[in-house]
């Protein structure tokens, strides 16, 4: 596993959100999801975002990824407006979104077959799988799996391309909570070794602060940023770090809910 | 590991002695009715002739003996046995079936003839016309292959088109709702003036009753496909070609091969119909012309082929289907 780590090139992006706003269309009238929102992330920093269900956190990374443009406002990537979605930047769902016809090999690999390069690197692939654990898995099929090793062998076709910017959406959310730590370990070493930016929206406050070095807090919808929050505190990091845990205070204060 | 082998082992003896019986005997019950029917037809006689009489007691005896034997030298258990075992109580009932088949016929005549025919009726017809039938089988399966074939091909382009793109379903979709519920036999009578042959227009027929479903299917699983798929595939950096050929068509298999069945069911019943409308040969003509000459033996022993053919044809497509869907498994 390190040696696989130790030879990643390091590659991330820099992604800066000017004055973006985004409204759906929901027949006919408009229905505003984002408001104003000023972000910048450095490269190779780890943002956390974190807001009440349903403010809009999911639509801020879809635009970053590329999967919709915004209504106003601009995303760029290293100074290039981002119009399309690229393999650089990379989403993963709160669902894995295996495709459930392809065994774990395939899926992992959908990246490099979409982009026709799979024969030349097919390498990638088992080395992306011996990274989250399933080179035992290569040839089951989805739903053989648990949540967790499903969610592995999604962080896995997102690693084969080696993404510049990892874009999380509330990965872990649907995870048992035993699993939901392992992967968090698993998320930051990863993070660390390969150097790539991410930003990890989710709904749990100690996940946040565990894992990030800035978090986010969205308002209700329309999503404005209410407040940021810098973790400064070196990894590893300890759970019960007292530290972390007055800061998990002060950030649940700011969401409004009982300490 | 070890626990449950323990608790397994004072079970396994018992078990064996339930299951390793000597002696298949549902194999010597169906030995004596398939004697008895081969003892019915040697040993009484017609009132109603229909031929063939020592053959097939020759046959039913050559079963009997063979069933006799399996009673004793079936293996005591595995795989063989444990079908034997199933299909025990059939094979007896398929004994005293042709036993009391051929006794109410032949034997009796209390089901007269023409309508009603012997086991050795039956028989005959394959004796006797055997070549006929075979010829008809041979141009019924030309043609039920190209119009299926075709219909098949045509309706799946079509249905992914459809599921797929905006243009195709807004010109395509109407037209569909609006042909797609006509039976296609309704179309018979027109197609045999359009076509240049009567085949041709029977290909057509076969094809359109086969197609229609096809492409009501996959179009429709085409257009179910999860967008998250698409979202997945986007992001990876597919081009619509991959997004097509690797995530919709293969998301919506489960879909065409609902269309397949009917299909398939369609197709074969449109295909008796135009045969006995307007063909020179084929097991649908076959079975008009001997309705005409009151051959009610050779109707019903053309729906037995037929019968064996079609379960035939639906057996194979649902191995083909388990075997392009195996991964559906954990959802079915």
């Amino acid at each position: 596993m390190s040696a696989v780590l130790a030879r990643a090139p390091a590659r991330s992006l820099a992604i800066a959100l000017d004055k973006v706003s985004h409204a759906f269309n929901l027949r006919g009238s408009p229905l505003p999801v984002l408001q104003d929102i000023d972000l910048h992330v450095a490269a190779g920093e780890f943002v956390a975002l974190l807001g009440p269900s349903g403010c809009g956190k999911s639509t801020l990374l879809r635009l970053v990824a590329g999967l919709e443009t915004p209504t106003q406002g601009e995303i760029s990537a290293d100074g290039r407006v981002i119009e399309a979605p690229d393999p650089s930047r990379i989403l993963v769902f709160q669902d894995p979104t295996l495709f459930p016809w392809a065994t774990v090999w395939r899926n992992a690999a959908t990246g490099l077959a979409a982009r026709g390069v799979l024969e030349r690197e097919r390498g990638r692939v088992d080395e992306a799988l011996e990274l989250v654990g399933l080179t035992a898995f290569a040839r089951a099929y989805p739903h053989q799996l648990s949540g967790g090793m499903a969610q592995r062998a999604a962080l896995a076709r997102a690693l084969v391309n080696d993404p510049a910017l990892l874009l999380l959406d509330e990965p872990l959310g649907k995870l048992d909570s035993l699993t939901r730590l392992t992967l968090q370990g698993e998320l930051l070493s990863l993070w660390r070794a390969k150097g790539f930016t991410a930003i990890l929206v989710t709904h749990d406050v100690e996940e946040a602060v565990l894992l990030s070095s800035r978090v986010v807090v969205l308002s209700e919808r329309p999503a404005r940023i209410q407040r940021e929050f810098v973790v400064a505190a070196p990894y590893p990091r300890h759970r019960d770090d007292p530290e972390l845990v007055s800061l998990r205070r002060e950030i649940l204060a700011s969401l409004g809910l009982p300490t | 590991m070890s626990q449950a082998t323990e608790l397994l082992a004072p079970v396994a003896p018992s078990r064996a002695r339930a299951f390793g019986r000597p002696i298949w005997t549902a194999g010597l019950a169906a030995a004596a009715a398939w004697a008895a029917t081969a003892a019915v037809t040697r040993a009484l006689p017609n009132v109603v002739a229909f031929g063939s009489d020592d053959l097939f007691a020759g046959l039913t005896g050559f079963g009997a003996v063979g069933f006799l034997t399996l009673a004793f030298a079936a293996p005591r258990s595995g795989r063989v046995r444990e079908t034997l075992d199933y299909y025990g109580p059939w094979f007896i009932a398929v004994g005293v079936w042709l036993a009391l088949w051929e006794f109410t016929t032949a034997k009796t005549g209390w089901l007269p003839k023409p309508f009603f025919s012997a086991p050795t009726g039956l028989l005959h017809v394959y004796v006797t016309d055997g070549d006929r039938l075979l010829y008809c089988i041979a141009y019924s399966a030309r043609l039920w292959a190209l119009g299926f074939g075709l219909g098949a091909v045509i309706g799946y382009v079509a249905g992914v088109a459809l599921g797929w793109s905006k243009p195709f379903a807004y010109w395509g979709m109407p037209i569909l709702k609006l042909i797609g519920p006509v039976p296609a036999t309704a179309w018979i009578p027109v197609t045999f003036f359009f076509f240049p042959t009567t085949f041709d227009a029977s290909v057509f027929i076969v094809a359109l009753a086969s197609g229609i479903p096809i492409t009501i299917l996959t179009s429709s699983g085409v257009a179910a496909v999860d967008r998250a798929y698409y979202d997945v595939g986007r992001n990876l950096g597919a081009t619509s070609w991959y997004l097509i050929s690797r995530i919709a068509i293969p998301s919506a298999l489960p879909h065409t091969f609902v269309g397949l069945f009917m299909g398939l069911y369609y197709s074969v019943a449109v295909l008796v119909v135009a045969e006995m409308l307007g063909a020179k040969y084929g097991l649908g003509w076959y079975i008009q012309f001997q309705t005409n000459y009151s051959g009610y033996a050779n109707v019903y022993a053309t729906i037995v082929i037929m019968a064996f053919i079609c379960a035939g044809l639906v057996k194979l497509l649902f191995v083909v289907r388990d075997r392009l869907l195996g991964w559906q498994k954990g959802f079915i």
